[in-house]
Formats: structure tokens, sequence, C-alpha cells
């Protein structure tokens, strides 16, 4: 039993003086582990279009993911690595923060709204992306906010800033609404399409993007005005200073840069599912908001 | 990990509320949908150990379809494509019409489920009793639905209890599945603090916990109805 011990003993200092010196030279937080271990881990979502989603293929691309993989090439840059391998870890919205705060990945890289209770557990890059809750009914319908929806049906997905948003629309015009949670996108759709309910209140980017999928996309439209205020970021985990550093300089750079309008044109003007959605004015002012310089 | 735990939110409110509600649903939705497991379910494990051939047919053509498909499909079908095989009005009634639409088909879906679980159980039930007791009662000048009544089922049911508790059981789990059709039960509830506070583990730990509670109160009735009905002499008797 003794020798045992001393033997694990031993074993554990001998380890750490190999590994130290190799430890000496890179950062602490995620961003060594980064360094370490040559790999990047993309957290991302399989039906978020087009920020983070995956195409035919079942490879995960978007909009998110492109400015993620900036910071992964600017990592092996910086550190001259031989490579960086990208690895990717699928996530819902219920797991979303786990997989950050546990370590399985680097960086969550979709549709995340910055929000301050969030924050408790994670933190956020500058913002990518600004949109709003809006309302997504069948063409029309007559409805076109909020106050037009009073004994109607409400989709909603649960625990979203859009129910939240809704529901609080809800309250403060005193209304009968009779909101039905849905589990994701394109069953919201699915409910939509099959007349179980009126309306289904998302960010307006998302909306647009569903939308597209559905079997005639003329027969919807996206009304109402904001009813939240939605900056999207990157999601990274909590008091990880050298990280977050690095990914604040890689965003600014892309927005003193322009690259990041290149980047939006790939994605939504069109973009691949022909969502067609220029920049709004919060987006640009945004983006000059954050960049800064080096 | 890094993580900033905070146990006292799930007595705060909305939260606290929230969980209640969500439990009172699960326990709602697992009770409706085992009054119909056990009703329809012991007809069918009836019907699967009569003589006539065609009604036997049928309780096995019904076990080997609810059995075979996994519940989460049989959800779906339920609650997206059944309505829509119905005529205009039907229909309207069952998407608009109905009280709590999601609800009550997850009760059918889950019920119509677990019932060739239960009917696998009552056959089994059943045929464990040696075919001389049957026929000796028929023999003494019992119609064949006597014969179930005063011989058959009360002994095959005692027989089945301890498997009928794991169904039984297996219905408060499987109620879970429910939240994919948007019914806000103790795991969509769970989920839906979570996406709220962002404190992923504590509710579930508390939605662990709950279930853990009902299925142990649940095995404790079980336990207590199988010691209550117990004749001595019978293979119920068991040695435990």
């Amino acid at each position: 039993m003794l020798q045992r011990t001393v033997a694990i003993a031993s074993l554990i200092a001998i380890s750490t003086i190999i590994s130290q010196p190799a430890f000496a030279q890179s950062p602490g937080g995620s961003l060594g582990k980064i360094v370490a271990s040559k790999t990047f881990a993309i957290a991302y979502r399989e039906e978020s279009v087009p920020f983070s989603f995956i195409d035919s293929t079942g490879k995960p691309q978007g909009y998110a993911i492109d400015i993620c993989l900036k910071i992964a090439d600017e990592i092996k840059k910086e550190y001259k690595l031989d490579k960086m391998d990208i690895k990717y870890v699928p996530i819902t919205p219920q797991t979303r923060i786990p997989v950050i705060a546990n370590g399985t990945a680097n960086a969550e890289c979709s549709s995340t709204t910055i929000t301050t209770g969030r924050m408790k557990q994670v933190e956020f890059l500058a913002p990518d992306f600004i949109t709003g809750t809006k309302l997504l009914v069948r063409k029309g319908s007559g409805i076109t906010k909020i106050e037009d929806l009073q004994g109607k049906t409400l989709l909603a997905l649960a625990g979203t800033t859009n129910e939240k948003a809704a529901l609080a629309a809800i309250v403060k015009h005193n209304l009968k609404v009779n909101v039905v949670k849905v589990k994701d996108h394109p069953q919201a759709l699915l409910n939509l399409e099959q007349g179980r309910a009126d309306a289904y209140t998302s960010n307006d980017v998302v909306l647009y993007g569903i939308r597209t999928m559905a079997k005639n996309p003329s027969d919807y439209e996206v009304v109402g005005p904001f009813y939240s205020y939605d900056p999207f970021s990157i999601m990274i985990p909590k008091n990880d200073t050298e990280f977050r550093a690095l990914g604040l300089r890689v965003m600014s750079n892309l927005y003193t840069s322009g690259e990041i309008f290149t980047m939006y044109k790939k994605w939504f003007e069109p973009g691949p599912t022909n969502i067609n959605l220029p920049m709004n004015d919060d987006l640009k002012n945004a983006l000059r908001l954050n960049a800064f310089a080096d | 990990m890094n993580y900033s735990w905070d146990w006292g939110m799930l007595f705060r409110d909305p939260y606290a509320g929230w969980i209640i509600s969500g439990f009172t649903t699960t326990c709602i939705l697992a009770v409706y949908a085992w009054l119909i497991a056990f009703s329809f379910g012991s007809v069918i494990g009836v019907l699967r150990t009569l003589d006539n051939k065609i009604l036997r047919t049928i309780g096995t053509i019904y076990v080997e379809i609810f059995r075979n498909i996994p519940l989460l499909a049989q959800m779906f079908l339920w609650y997206f494509v059944i309505p829509e095989l119905l005529p205009a009005d039907a229909q309207h009634y069952v998407k608009r019409g109905m009280p709590d639409p999601q609800f009550w088909t997850a009760v059918v879906a889950l019920g119509f489920y677990t019932a060739a679980r239960v009917a696998e159980q009552v056959r089994s039930g059943i045929q464990s009793i040696p075919r001389g007791q049957q026929a000796a009662a028929l023999a003494m000048g019992f119609s064949r639905v006597q014969v179930y009544r005063y011989v058959l089922l009360p002994i095959g049911y005692r027989t089945v209890i301890p498997s009928l508790t794991n169904d039984f059981l297996g219905v408060f789990k499987n109620s879970s599945l429910a939240l994919t059709l948007g019914v806000m039960e103790l795991t969509a509830v769970a989920r839906q603090i979570e996406e709220y506070t962002f404190q992923s583990f504590e509710p579930f730990m508390a939605a662990t916990v709950l279930y853990s509670c009902v299925t142990l109160c649940v095995i404790a009735l079980m336990r207590f109805l199988e010691r209550r009905t117990r004749i001595v002499g019978t293979a119920s008797a068991g040695g435990h």
C-alpha cells in the first residue's frame, strides 16, 4: 500500500516537472489548453441558419462559425503552432451553458443573445449581430402586431429571450393569448403549417430563416415592431482573461478592416439559404463601436 | 469546472412555482396514461389468451405495433399525423377546439404505448396458471366470462404485480417525452428554468430527486398491494 502511494506520488512529481517547461511559455486559462492540445473546440447548433448550422453533408458552417475559425487561426499564428485541429461539438439551447462551463468546447458560435443573467455563468465577446423579437404569421391573417393576437394562439420556444419579451408585451397590453411552447424551430413551423397556431415569436433573423424552410415561403410574413433588443455574440468561459482578450482583438480587427462586411455578405446577402437580409443600422453602429485599435 | 452554484434559486419565485406545476403535470399525465394503459392493456391481454383465433390475432397485432415503435415516434404520429387524417370538423376540434391538445395527446400516446406492455404482463399472468384450473372451472359450469372474472384474472393479476410495477414506473419516466409536444412537465420545466437562469445543474438535480421520490412511492404502493392481496397457497404468495 505504502509502496504504491510512493510510486503514484513520484509519478505525479515527475510528470509535473516534465510538463513544467512546456507550460512556462504558454498562456494560462483555456488559451493554454488550446495551445497545448493544438485543438480548438467549437460548439455549434444544427439549425440556427445562417449563424451556425450543418449543410447536407453534415459539416457545421455559418456566419458565427467563420468568426470562430478566425479566432482559431489567430491562436495558431500567435503561438506559431504547426497545426490547429478544429473539433466541432453539437449543442442545443439547453446544453450550450454546461458545454462552455465544463470546458467541452472553447467557444460557442451560434446565435446566443448577450444577457447579464447569462454572464453569471459565461462571458461574451463583442456583439456580432443585432436583432430583436418579431412575429411570423400566415399572410392575410391580419396580424401585424402582438395586440392582434387577442384570443389567438402564439408559439414560443421555451426559455428564449423572445418568449420572455412576448410574454411581457402580452401582460403590458393586458391580452388573453394562448401561448404554446415548442421544442425547436422546425416544430414551430410544422405547428404553424398545420394551422395549430396563429403566430410564432422569435428573433426576426431567425424568422426569416424559418420562412425559407416553409413548403411555400410566400405564404408567410414577418411582422411587428421589435419587442426586444437582442445582440448576439460568441460565448466563452468565465474568468478567462487571456482568451477573451485574444478573441476581442480578432473581432476588433475584423470590424476595423471591414472584413466583417464581406463575411456578412457571404451569409446574408442573399446567403446560402436565400435569407436576403441587408445589414441594419443597429448592427453597423455596433460594429463601429466595437472596433478598437490594436 | 467554471460554474457558480446557486441552490437557493430552486426555492425562489417564480422557479419554485414552476417546479411544483411541472411535477403536478407529470403526475397527472402519468396517472391518466396509466388508467388507459391498465384498463385497455388488460382487455388486450385477455384477448391474447382466448381460443378465438381472430380476437387473438387482433391482440397480437396491437401489441406488436405499439411495442415495436419508439414512444417518441408514436408521440409525433399522434400529434402531427393522426389529426391530418380526420375530417375537417374533427381536425379543427383536435387542433384548436379541445383544451390543452398537447397534454391529452401525450396522455393518449403514453397510455396506448404502455397498454401494449401491460397486455403482455396480463397475458403471461393468465398463461402461468395451469390449464387444469380453467378446465375445472368450466366443468363446474362457469361461463367463459366467469372463468376469467373469478379464476384466471384474480390469480393472474396477483402473479404479475411485481412486473406491472415496472410498467407503472415506466409511465412516470416516459412522461418526460411529452416535452417534445410542448407539455410543460417536470423535465420541460427544468429545461425552461435552465434557459431562463443559465443555472443548468440545479433544476435537473431537483427534477432527478422528484422523479426518484415519486417512483419510490410507486414501488412502496405496489409492495403494499402485493402484500395485501396475497393468497396463501398460490404462486403469488411467494417467499418474500
